[in-house]
């Protein structure tokens, strides 16, 4: 009879070797619409080039993640899809970034409404620490020349309610910006974003330095934030990618590797280099 | 990382160890029908508590991993393995089903038929390492192969049964014997299905396919 010890069998750990899958993302069901199209995309910081021909196209009103090691150049990515670029002065770029088929970069377009219709997000909460509370909201609309106090009223309603804030500080719209608490301050920020009425959501590890509370809250409104908004987030959390995140690109030295529905990225990458990495076992 | 290597190791060293008890049961249970022997019948019986204790240290040692947050091709492994030792827990509940109704029936003189009861047991063995070796050499394809010989055990179960009710129907003498054979039969076509079970497992490890209740095993493309 064929018997054989415990240890007769060998490690079953070797990954798979079975046919590549193409590299892509698949989408079953209905296609959804490109909001953001990238081609080609390069950027230079003096003489270091940080991003390489990186083509990418992010589904609209989805939430699109976008992972890898530091350095890899995912901020970088993440900054030229609202020209964030321009007021670093050693930045050079190379490539066609379209929003819904309009060139951002195309000559003549002006920033301040690139960034307009691509709000952002960043890793550490920045309210404007002299404003109140309602004055962070509609700061935007402000400078935009909304003098209206009725529609700013109801924007600022808006917009709190849309960053799921607005029953916690509804009876202090008047108090400093400063006086919340670290996760109120990021959806305070997610509000102010949300007050000019983007199109598109940039967040670069938005809840990084919250507590598992906050973050969750973040998430969610996150979650609820895809049924209106196109939403790309940088995170260095793989587990907060896999719960939020619609599709999954994984970039590595300036270049995309991998992009893909979430689901396969997490548990069946195509490249290798994506397997190491979400398994930690980079490097 | 280092830590969470070792712990996954120490969940493959687990699985494996399981596979080659419940291979051992189901061996040996066979063998003691065969060779009608008591004392290795209950060898079978008593040892199936072993195999009980690993799918439970098994189930243990996956959750603290996946509290862990694996993913890819390590959240498959553990996902996997937890099936897999289910699988395996079962796979020594037949064995010693067997082995209990060997000591029923060698209480008695053999039965008088020819049944291929020797040829069932063949091939279920014959899968459930089939399968197993799948899973440790990471091979899909031989996972496949698999489902065309369970075909083969289902026919030859139908047949054994169809010749038993057929003896008890003829003489009532037969009764007792040939409702052990049945039980025994059955449960060497349950060790074929758990083999499948695996089976399919190991396609999902390797290829994170799932091609359970599929009507062909196709591989993909196909």
């Amino acid at each position: 009879m064929n018997q054989r010890p415990p240890t007769g069998r060998a490690d079953p750990t070797a990954p798979a070797q079975g046919p590549a899958a193409p590299n892509g993302p698949e989408h079953p069901g209905p296609r959804l619409a490109t909001a953001v199209d990238v081609q080609g995309l390069s950027v230079w910081f003096g003489p270091q080039q940080v991003l390489r021909k990186v083509s990418l196209q992010i589904p609209a009103q989805a939430v699109t993640a976008i992972i890898g090691p530091s350095g890899c150049g995912k901020s970088t990515f993440l900054r030229s899809l609202n020209r964030m670029h321009d007021l670093v002065p050693s930045a050079r770029l190379e490539g066609r970034v379209a929003l819904f088929g309009q060139d951002l970069y195309a000559p003549g377009t002006d920033p301040t409404q690139v960034r307009r219709r691509v709000g952002m997000v960043f890793q550490k909460s920045n309210p404007f620490p002299t404003m109140t509370i309602a004055e962070n909201v509609t700061v935007g609309l402000r400078l935009n020349g909304l003098r209206r106090r009725d529609l700013l009223q109801e924007q600022l309603e808006a917009s709190l309610r849309m960053a799921a804030l607005w029953d916690e500080v509804k009876d202090r719209l008047h108090a400093p910006a400063v006086s919340l608490s670290g996760g109120q301050q990021q959806r305070l920020c997610i509000a102010r974003a949300l007050a000019v009425q983007p199109e598109v959501l940039l967040m670069d590890e938005p809840a990084s330095a919250l507590d598992p509370i906050a973050t969750s809250r973040i998430e969610d409104l996150i979650l609820e934030l895809k049924k209106d908004f196109t939403i790309v987030i940088v995170t260095h959390n793989m587990q907060q990618a896999a719960r939020m995140s619609d599709h999954t690109a994984f970039f590595y030295l300036g270049e995309l590797i991998e992009f893909d529905r979430t689901k396969k990225i997490f548990t069946n990458p195509s490249k290798k280099q994506t397997e190491d990495y979400v398994t930690g076992r980079f490097g | 990382m280092q830590y969470f290597e070792q712990e996954l190791s120490e969940l493959k060293e687990q699985l494996l160890t399981m596979a080659s008890l419940a291979e051992a049961a189901v061996n040996q249970a066979v063998q003691a029908l065969h060779d009608r022997d008591d004392p290795l019948a209950r060898r079978v019986w008593e040892a199936d508590t072993g195999i009980d204790r690993l799918e439970v240290e098994i189930d243990e040692t996956a959750i603290t991993l996946l509290a862990k947050a694996p993913l890819a091709s390590d959240l498959r492994l553990i996902t996997v393995a937890m099936k897999i030792s289910h699988d395996l827990e079962r796979v020594g509940d037949e064995a010693t089903k067997i082995a209990k109704r060997t000591l029923e029936l060698n209480l008695e003189p053999p039965l008088k038929i020819s049944l291929d009861i020797p040829g069932l047991a063949r091939l279920a063995v014959d899968m459930l390492n089939g399968a197993l070796d799948a899973f440790v050499h990471h091979d899909p394809a031989g996972a496949r192969a698999l489902s065309e010989r369970d075909r083969e055990v289902d026919a030859l179960n139908r047949q054994i049964h169809d010749l038993l009710a057929h003896a008890m129907a003829a003489d009532p003498q037969n009764i007792s014997r040939g409702l052990n054979l049945m039980v025994i039969a059955k449960s060497l076509e349950r060790i074929a299905d758990h083999a499948v079970n695996i089976a399919e497992e190991v396609v999902y490890l390797c290829e994170a396919l799932d091609i359970r209740h599929a009507k062909h095993l196709a591989p993909p493309g196909a």
